[in-house]
Formats: C-alpha cells, structure tokens, sequence
C-alpha cells in the first residue's frame, strides 16, 4: 500500500509540516487537559489532533500517514470507548452512580497543588476514538482517493473480469 | 440496584471496545460476545426478579437529580422486554457464529453486534425523551452497517432506502424533542406527564402526533412501513432476524411508553390508533400474500403483526395493553425464529424464491419441523402463544365494543394461516424430483445445516412453545406492567421522588 508511486511532493508543505505537526499535537493535548472547565475537551482535542495527521495525508497520502500513525486506527478507538466505559463503571465500583464524576487533589513537586477529576480519562478516551475515527476515515475513503489518475480503471477492468 | 439498571447497557458497550480493539483475534472475538451477552441476560433477568418484587426502579447517572440528569427508569414493561430481546440477541449471535455468511465479516459484526444490543437495552430503559433519540441513534447508526454487510449491490441499494428513511425519521424526532422542550422546559418523561397535561389541546395534540409519526417510521406502522419489506430481505439471515425481531418492536416501545405516559386518553378507546391498526394489519397481510420469497413474506408480516400490537394499547384498557404487551414477547420470539428458519433455508439450498424450491419436507426434516411450529404459531392457532396472544387481544376488544377491529383482526389471522401454508407448499411440500437438484445436496438428497444454526433456532422454537405453556403467569406479569403503563403514577413517584 505504503509503496505506492506518488506525484513529487510540495518542498514548502513539507517544512512547514515538520514545524507545525508537534505543535497542532501538543495543542490538541492542551485543549484536552483543559476541556473540564474551559473550551476544549476530548472530542475538539482529538479532532484538532486528527487534523494534524490530515496534514500528513494531503503533503504524502496514505502512505506517509501509515509512517506517522502506525498504530491500527480501530484499535485506537476500541481502546478509547473501552477506557471511557470502565471509567463510568468505576464510578459504580466506587459506590457512586453510572458515570459520577470523582474528584483527586494532589500536591505534585513542581506543579504544585494539582486538582483532577475522573472526568478526565473518560475525555481521554473520547480523544483516541476521535483520532481513531480521524485515521479510519482517511485510510478507507482516502485510500481510494489517493490513487494517481489513469492507474485504477485498468486495475479495476483486470480485476473485475474474473467475477 | 444502581448497577443493576446500569449493566444491560453499559456491559454491551464494554464489550464492543474491547471486541474492536481485538480485531484480530475472530476467535476471542466469538467467545467475547457470547460471554457478555450472556451476563447481559443475567442482569437484565435479575432486573425483571428485582422490579416485579420492589416495583419500579430508577437511577439518576452521574448523581444529577432528575429531571436536570439522565434517568434511567425499569418498569416491569421495560424489564420484561430487556429479557425477551437480550434472549433474542445471545440467541441470534450463537446463530451468527455459526453462519458462514457473516462469519467472513467477523471484524465489524461483533463490535456492531455489541453496540446494536447497547442501543437496544438503553432504548428500553431510558426514562428521557432526549436520550431515547440518542440510544435510537446508537442502535441506527450500527443498523446502518450491519444491513449492508458484505457490501452486494443490491444490499447497498435497498440499505440506501433504509439510510435516508431513518435519517429522515431521525431529524423529525430531534425536532419533536426540540418543540416538546420548547413547550414544557423538560424532556424528562416522568415530568413530561405532568407538563404535558397542562398544555393547550391543539398543543399536546401536534406533539403527540409528531412523536406517533416520528415512532410510527421505526415502527412501520401504516402509512409509513413502505421501506421495511425492501431492505430488510438483503442482510445476511442473522442480521435480517434480529432486526425483524427488535428494531421495530423498540419503535413500538416507543408508541407505547410515550402515547401511555405522555398522552393519554382519558379511558376511552383512541380512535386514530385502531384506525391505524387496522391499516397495518390489511396492508401487510395483503403485501405478504402477494409475494414470492420467503424473507420478503415474512417481512410483510413483521408489518402485519405490528397493528395487532397498535390494536392492543388503542383500546387503552388494562386488558388491551396487557395483550399487546404478551403480543409483543409471542412476536419477537416467533418472527425471530421464522427469520432463522428463513436463514436455514438459504443457507442450506442457496436460495429463498418459492419458485426455485420444494420438496424440502424429505430433504430436511428438521428444519421444515422447525417452520412449521412457530408457523402455526404466527398465524394464532391454538395450543401455540399466538394463540393465547390474539384471544387476549380479541378479548379486550369486545370488551369495549369495538367489534369492527375485532373481526378485522381475525381476518387478517386468516389471511396470514394462507401464506403461512403458501411458504409451506411452495418451500416443504413436493416431490423432490419436481424441483431442480441442488448443488448443496449430499448424496442421498439431504440437505445439512451447520447445528450452531440449527441448535438456536431449535431453543427458539422450544421458548415459544414455553410461552404458551406458561401462559399464565406471563398474562399475569404482563396485566401489572399494563396496570403501571395505564395508571403510571408509580413510574412518576419512582423518578421523581
């Protein structure tokens, strides 16, 4: 799939994505951690975060996005949906209702007073569906997409013939 | 009790995570779902065990009161049909495995397979409008898939019909939520009983009607079943079975739980809703009788048994609610069953057109056995539970003189024996020398069916032939969970405290 021979590719898409890729990433992560009490949150992160691997997909196609994201995107959301369903049992397990929200405060070295809830793994498993559905996307609609013009149809007439 | 109401949902949902992230793992997979299904139905039993002993349950998630949280509410209508459809589900799965069919589509049928069961569970005991609409939803959005799994072209064809209907049907609910807010201030069914009440007539009436129409598509009651017969027949035989038995019984549900709770006639008979029954009930017999193949006249059917149901809760007596009620568990076991033996049939001859088939009788005995009982069953002849069902029904009709849709309903029993015998001399009777020989047939001309397929719907056959042995008792859990839907003060208090 990866080997497949593309167009050459743009020199200033190129470097701007090796400065701007972590960056949209580390974003993504801030509007996580921040989502509990300002804008932000599992789903806006894990979208700006898969709009970061869009990037990737539109300067070298599915390819280079199988270099960047290696991991299997269903796993990524199977992960995510199981780690935000134990997080609402736990509640239960806990004594509280489905999905009760526990708060942890903790005195951290550096940070100092660190306040966090259990709203929070939930938000982070939200996220890896998100990003999960992201990469998902891109792989089945965007691989046929990524085809170079003319390649297909003769593919598609060889293949077909034996149905 | 917290986690008890809790765990027919969110157990599914668990279990879909996980059956996704091991994808690659079939095996795994399999054993998966059969072991959280299974524990699903020993919730949703200990459920049933707890609510008809303590009366109604409900739970406020996240610790948020009701009517500003999400609630989730067990009734015993609502207990009673967790039971019947997780029993379905695990059922249909065990048969799923065994189909060779969806068995190459393993990777997305379980996890899909889990959240549809999700989506069920929590469309039967969400006590809020607006979370009816999500776990509607959930349910549709993994319907979406596995009605075209396999991807022929006539799946994608027929799934479109299905895909724009109930998007459709899905925006008018969202906007019947949105209206009804706008109305009341709340979407908490236990506080929409009160609000609703207090509303203009011509109000409550647009709303009520709204919602009817918005169920009545899910549903496929008359007018608006037109899409059912042309998408269901395509999916691969479990998908087709689970769907026939669930997903229009969750839109009937829905008419019930909202047309008793938020809109109810002051004791009298609602004349739209028998006039409605009736529609549905001639439509789909007709429909049925009309058609050539065997899953396309069993879905006819599916349309055809849901205006019994809509007959039951429009008389809007105890006695009514209560047939429809056993009315529903009888269907959702038998058309499931008859769907399974639908699938038994294609499986085993490659073919469900009554044209191309015949003599099955002596070449598998035991699937023609297996038709045959909920058969008779489906078309209300005695000792069998659609027997017990329709009496019911007829009952409570002549009990408010409402003999039109009495004697409508009893015709249409008879139209639907006619082609019940139509599948059984087109599919079971004849020589097999009449017919074209099959490929699949071994030496002898027996025709095999893997026994994991075999093995559910024998258990099926076996549960409703229970039913009508137990009829009993169940008429007697379903006149109290007909008491709680007609007089739902008890529901109300149990919400909100």
């Amino acid at each position: 799939m990866g080997k497949r021979t593309r167009p050459p590719q743009s020199l200033i898409l190129d470097t701007c994505l090796g400065a701007v890729f972590h960056t949209v990433l580390v974003f993504s992560l801030f509007l996580l951690f921040a989502g509990h009490n300002a804008p932000g949150g599992g789903f806006i992160g894990g979208l700006v975060a898969g709009a970061a691997f869009v990037l990737h997909y539109v300067a070298g196609g599915t390819g280079q996005l199988t270099r960047v994201a290696p991991v299997a995107p269903f796993v990524l959301m199977g992960t995510g949906l199981t780690l935000a369903v134990l997080v609402g049992m736990g509640a239960l397990v806990a004594g509280g209702q489905l999905l009760e929200s526990g708060v942890l405060s903790l005195d951290v070295p550096v940070l100092g007073k660190v306040k966090t809830t259990s709203a929070l793994p939930f938000d982070i498993g939200v996220y890896l569906i998100v990003v999960g559905l992201v990469l998902a996307l891109l792989g089945s609609l965007g691989g046929e997409a990524d085809r170079p013009a003319g390649e297909p149809d003769d593919a598609g007439a060889g293949e077909g013939g034996s149905e | 009790m917290r986690a008890l109401i809790a765990l027919p949902v969110v157990l599914p949902l668990l279990a879909a995570g996980v059956s996704l992230a091991l994808h690659r793992r079939p095996a795994v997979q399999r054993a998966l779902s059969v072991v959280v299904l299974g524990a699903t139905l020993v919730a949703s039993v200990a459920l049933l065990v707890t609510v008809e002993r303590s009366g109604v349950a409900a739970v406020q998630v996240g610790g948020w009161p009701a009517p500003i949280g999400i609630t989730l509410v067990a009734d015993l209508f609502a207990a009673i049909m967790l039971v019947i459809s997780t029993v379905m589900v695990l059922a249909v799965l065990v048969y799923a495995i065994g189909h060779p069919r969806t068995r190459d589509h393993g990777l997305f049928f379980h996890p899909l397979y889990l959240i549809l069961a999700t989506g069920v569970a929590a469309s039967f005991l969400t006590g809020d409008l607006f979370n009816l609409f999500v776990a509607f939803e959930v349910t549709l959005g993994a319907s979406y898939v596995l009605i075209t799994l396999g991807g022929s072209r006539d799946q994608v064809r027929s799934g479109m019909t299905y895909v724009v209907i109930n998007l459709l049907a899905s925006t008018l609910f969202v906007t019947a939520v949105g209206l009804v807010y706008a109305a009341t201030g709340t979407v908490n069914m236990a506080d929409l009983a009160g609000r609703v009440a207090e509303l203009p007539a011509g109000v409550r009436q647009a709303l009520g009607l709204l919602l009817l129409v918005v169920f009545g598509v899910k549903a496929a009651i008359f007018p608006l079943f037109f899409w059912l017969p042309d998408s269901y027949p395509t999916a691969p035989a479990p998908v087709t079975a689970i769907f026939a038995g669930l997903l229009t019984k969750v839109g009937v549900y829905a008419i019930i739980r909202t047309q008793t709770l938020l809109f109810p006639t002051d004791g009298s008979p609602s004349t739209l809703l028998l006039a409605i029954a009736g529609g549905t009930m001639v439509v789909g017999v007709l429909g049925a009788i009309a058609q050539n193949d065997v899953k396309r006249i069993l879905s006819f059917h599916i349309i055809s048994q849901i205006g019994y149901m809509v007959l039951g809760l429009g008389l809007f007596t105890v006695a009514g609610v209560a047939g429809a009620i056993f009315y529903i568990v009888h269907h959702i076991v038998v058309k499931t069953t008859l769907f399974l033996v639908g699938g038994l049939v294609e499986q085993s001859t490659g073919t469900g057109a009554l044209s191309r088939l015949g003599g099955l009788l002596h070449r598998a005995p035991v699937v023609a056995g297996l038709f045959l009982l909920p058969a008779l069953s489906l078309a209300g002849l005695p000792p069998f539970s659609g027997f017990v069902a329709k009496l019911a029904l007829v009952q409570a009709g002549l009990a408010v003189e409402a003999h039109t849709i009495v004697a409508i309903s009893l015709l249409v029993s008879l139209l639907t024996l006619f082609s019940m015998t139509k599948i059984w001399a087109g599919v079971f009777w004849g020589a097999p020398e009449e017919v074209p020989p099959l490929e699949a047939a071994a030496g002898d001309g027996r025709l095999s069916s893997p026994a994991l397929m075999v093995a559910p719907t024998a258990a099926l056959v076996v549960l409703s032939l229970v039913i009508a042995v137990a009829a009993a008792p169940l008429w007697d859990l379903s006149e109290r969970a007909a008491a709680t839907l007609v007089d739902p003060a008890p529901y109300v208090e149990a919400v909100l405290p």
